[in-house]
């Protein structure tokens, strides 16, 4: 089994960061993207835009001021890796965002710290400070700064997040434009996930020959996993990507696993006759590494359910697909159980799921329906009956 | 701005816009029309209720055509299947919260909902029903908030933070539980909310109307022992048309023949008052200007106007420090009320205690401030009920009448005499213009010096408007102002009123006279006007209103020989005592919560 499922250390592996910081100051500003494009790193909170493209957008773009944000706000259920990262080497998260700040010239950096993770504050803050003497002292101009969330889901959403930290409603803006060009504040920000810029850092460190020989085509690298549920192994393990849900059951399963969710609330949930041909990955299912087994004793009604919920109440509420999709989606499952509706009632759901996909303002409307279509496609009778 | 040209096909049609455009106006320009609701030409693009998402071929989903912008090459579908399925879900969704209470809503036929609803044919309810209903909110003897008809598309947000700069409404909660709401959800009346009614203008549904009063207006109508006289606001005669599908057009006299068809026992004009406004307040100016620079007297300078009642309450909340600044005169119509119930009451021998004063008023915030406790100069409620030009309207709805078949028909005497300067004060500007014709003539004893007495400096949509009068070759007695340059500056609309205001705070600027209009455009923009309402309607009606005035053949509010007459009868003199206590006011400060 170990062969199947390759183990990596890049994220944990304690490195001397500031000298990583100390060459890659020598380099030029395209060097330093060039790299990061080549590595084939993609975000690693979920959504898997090309890191490289990103920066060098951030880069091209006039401004008097430029920021860095690291997206800290880890709500997604089942996932816990970015506080892992956090607690372990919070200097190498500090290193990749002076190493943004370095290659898209942004000189302010900011952590958006989930609001759940306070109790962090004071190791971070620490450790902030000594980077702020290194800098210093490396004469390199560059500061960050913690925000601490409020709880709302949504605020994980980059621009909902950046309307946050002005102090404003935690609502998602209209794309475009796009943080690169008008981000917080309206000036070109690179928003990244805590793990993306570790993974950043360490790209710099050995170039980007390493990372793109691991995964895939469209999956380079490694990558974080929170795996939770039925599983004798719940815990963090950094994962080669690309590989096939059946060797990833076959290593963390109990022996009776009937499902999977891959990216947590609003990913997708898959059944056991589909393991052999899912890949983990860009090409398959990505994941922002959320894991959650889920064994013969569950009932998908009532996973399905849970979710539901969640976004019933996390929705921003702004556009009408999130807002009251989620709700019928919901009280829709909620009907054809109790038979007021017809089991072909689902059908128009999903036809309702397609549009919120399609139609909502932001990436949160549109994976709500996810989990909802996933298990409906695989589960049906348990919701029905 | 950029004159870069941007290319691109809609539903297969070539078509180029400056860059910029959104795809919904690149759409207009070649006359498709895009369903929209929470899309509003005078308010920043939201792009949250999605009915107006296209199709973009090669995008995966569908962006919301009020919020992107056209870029080079791209290929736009407007009414694609995909479109079809997707928007019509979209207003099944707002449907399946909605209360549609159609046939009881006061905005039915006006609803922007319903007629998206009907276009689309849907109504199949084809989701559950998710709708909440909570009690209406009818704190405010202005506004009435019915959470169960809103649409969450936040008109009435924007309105409250762009265009006034009040924020008294904001979004809260979220999720299922979003909705529109005040400081810690407190009732309409307790907040800071100005009355202004912008909000009203703009809400799509009926979430946000004005509190009626048709009924009890009816009510006193058909009362044998009540005398029902009406008044009606400037604003109002060239908005009233719109109700009847007629566009902004001047129709004051079919205003008031349908009027009087209505059983309104005298049909009198708040113009009239609006002249005695400018006799009183020019007077004050004049005076104020005669302490600061004669008398060394430490008076509030620049005097503010105090026509409109929504910059009142916003002045009172928002800067309760410069009060003193404001003038001391009542609105028109709550100059009307009093002088109605004593000196009108004695002419016509009626026992003011059976008369109901009525008012026609572009504007939901006269409704607050008739309710003021100071409003009571008569002995009884001055002004008894406010109605919105948009209650008149249905009032003439209600009872048959044909409106636009009706004759022009004049105003009853006395108190229905007016002018030029008067109806002018419909109009952002108006008020100083009226107030400029007069008082230069009486300083000088020569006319404004402007082309047939259009000052037109003053006029205008510019947000803030400034200008300079030299004052030269007084009379005599108004030597102390040879050669002044009298300063002043024009605001419409809450968030420029509060422009103005930081400036003359924080010293940037200085003025001797300044008016403030709660609304864009000044009453023409009332909360109480015609729905819809954007700048082009804005600007047809303010055209209307300057039409009038050069047809009138009395345009300086001092010539107005009612207004003599009233002064040698009853008043004496502007300023005189009682004046003092039927015409002035004073104002209470407030918290900002």
């Amino acid at each position: 089994m170990e062969n199947k499922i390759k183990k990596v250390d890049l994220i944990f592996e304690k490195v001397d960061y500031l000298e990583i910081l100390d060459r890659s100051f020598k380099r030029t500003q395209d060097e330093i993207i060039l790299d990061i494009i080549d590595s084939g790193l993609r975000g690693r909170g979920g959504a898997g835009f090309p890191t490289g493209l990103k920066w060098k957008f951030a880069k091209n773009e006039e401004a008097d001021q430029k920021y860095v944000i690291c997206n800290a706000d880890e709500g997604e259920p089942g996932t816990f890796k970015d506080r892992e990262i956090l607690t372990q080497v919070p200097e190498k998260v500090l290193g990749g965002m002076a190493l943004c700040g370095k290659a898209t010239g942004a000189s302010k950096g900011f952590i958006y710290l989930r609001g759940e993770y306070n109790f962090l504050l004071p190791q971070l803050n620490a450790t902030i400070d000594k980077f702020h003497e290194e800098m210093k002292n490396m004469n390199f101009d560059f500061t960050i700064q913690i925000k601490s969330g409020s709880g709302a889901y949504v605020c994980g959403e980059e621009t909902a997040l950046m309307e946050s930290m002005e102090g404003k409603r935690g609502e998602p803006r209209n794309k475009p434009p796009f943080p690169t060009t008008a981000g917080y504040l309206g000036k070109p920000t690179s928003i990244n996930n805590v793990e993306t810029l570790v993974f950043a850092l360490m790209i710099a460190n050995e170039g980007p020959t390493n990372f793109k020989e691991m995964g895939t085509f469209d999956s380079r690298g490694s990558k974080v996993f929170s795996v939770s549920g039925d599983t004798p192994k719940a815990g963090i393990y950094e994962l080669e990507l690309g590989m096939s849900l059946e060797d990833f059951v076959d290593e963390f399963g109990d022996g009776d696993t009937k499902a999977v969710q891959i990216g947590g609330a609003s990913g997708f949930c898959v059944a056991r006759k589909h393991f052999k041909e899912t890949v983990i990955g860009f090409e398959g299912i990505p994941t922002g590494g959320s894991m959650m087994l889920f064994n013969s004793t569950r009932s998908m009604y009532n996973i399905l359910n849970d979710y539901l919920e969640f976004f019933e109440e996390e929705s921003c509420g702004q556009c009408t697909p999130c807002r009251v999709g989620c709700q019928q989606l919901l009280k829709g499952i909620e009907a054809v159980k109790k038979g007021v509706k017809p089991p072909s009632f689902l059908d128009e759901l999903q036809k309702l799921s397609e549009t919120m996909r399609i139609a909502s303002k932001c990436g949160l409307g549109q994976s709500a329906p996810n989990p909802f279509n996933s298990i409906i496609n695989n589960f049906r009778e348990e919701i029905i009956y | 701005m950029s004159t870069y040209k941007v290319n691109l096909k809609i539903n297969n049609l070539n078509v180029s816009v400056d860059e910029g455009t959104t795809i919904l106006d690149a759409a207009r320009q070649l006359n498709f029309k895009i369903p929209t609701l929470c899309h509003h030409d005078d308010l920043c693009v939201a792009g949250n209720c999605r009915v107006c998402v296209v199709e973009q071929v090669g995008n995966r989903l569908l962006p919301a055509s009020c919020a992107t912008p056209v870029s080079e090459g791209m290929e736009i579908l407007t009414n694609s299947m995909k479109v079809r399925q997707a928007r019509k879900n979209i207003i099944e969704l707002l449907l399946s919260e909605h209360n549609a209470d159609c046939t009881k809503c006061f905005k039915s036929g006006y609803c922007e909902l319903q007629e998206i609803a009907n276009e689309y044919r849907t109504g199949d309810h084809i989701y559950l029903d998710v709708k909440s209903i909570n009690p209406i909110d009818i704190s405010s003897p202005s506004i009435e908030k019915d959470d169960s008809k809103c649409i969450r598309c936040q008109r009435c947000v924007r309105t409250c933070t762009e265009l006034q700069a009040v924020s008294a409404l904001a979004v809260t909660h979220k999720g299922k539980d979003m909705k529109i709401s005040t400081f810690l959800d407190k009732p309409m009346n307790d907040v800071v909310c100005t009355n202004c009614g912008q909000c009203i203008n703009r809400c799509p549904t009926a979430s946000l109307v004005e509190r009626n009063y048709i009924d009890q207006v009816f009510d006193a109508i058909y009362d044998p022992k009540k005398f029902v006289v009406v008044q009606t606001a400037p604003a109002t005669r060239v908005a009233i048309s719109e109700e009847f599908g007629m566009g902004p057009n001047r129709s004051t006299g079919k205003m008031v023949a349908a009027l009087r068809r209505l059983g309104f026992d005298k049909v009198l004009d708040t113009d009239f008052t609006a002249d005695l406004t400018i006799m009183e307040e020019g007077t004050e100016l004049l005076t104020r200007l005669k302490e600061a620079l004669v008398d060394g007297k430490d008076v509030a300078l620049p005097m503010m106007t105090s026509c409109s009642p929504g910059w009142i309450k916003f002045q009172e909340h928002i800067f309760p420090d410069m009060l003193d600044n404001l003038s001391t005169c009542k609105s028109p119509q709550q100059m009307f009320g009093p002088l109605a119930k004593t000196y009108y009451a004695e002419k016509i021998n009626k026992n003011p205690a059976d008369m109901v004063v009525v008012s026609i008023m572009p504007c939901t915030a006269k409704k607050y401030e008739a309710e003021r406790p100071e409003m009571r100069g008569s002995g009884y409620k001055d002004v008894d009920f406010v109605l919105t030009t948009r209650e008149l309207g249905r009032m003439i709805h209600q009872a048959g009448i044909d409106f636009e078949k009706l004759d022009d028909e004049k105003y009853d005497s006395i108190l229905g005499e007016s002018t030029g300067a008067a109806v002018i004060f419909g109009n952002t500007g108006g008020v100083m213009e009226a107030a400029l014709r007069t008082a230069y003539e009486i300083v000088t004893g020569r006319e404004v010096p402007f082309a047939n007495l259009n000052i037109k400096p003053v006029r205008g949509m510019e947000g803030i408007k400034e200008a300079a009068v030299k004052i030269k070759d007084v009379k005599p007695e108004w030597s102390f102002l040879e050669g002044v340059e009298l300063k002043i500056a024009i605001a419409h609309g809450l968030s420029n009123a509060k422009e103005l205001m930081n400036r003359i705070k924080d010293g940037s600027a200085n003025y001797h006279f300044i008016e403030v209009m709660g609304c864009p455009g000044g009453c023409i923009g009332g909360g109480g006007q015609p729905i819809p309402t954007n700048m082009e309607i804005r600007k047809k009606r303010a055209a209307a209103i300057y039409d009038e005035d050069e047809k009138m053949v009395i345009r300086k509010s001092h010539q107005n020989p009612e207004v003599e007459e009233v002064y040698k009868s009853f008043l004496h003199k502007p300023l005189g005592h009682r004046s003092h206590d039927l015409l002035h006011t004073h104002y209470t400060p407030r918290k900002r919560y």
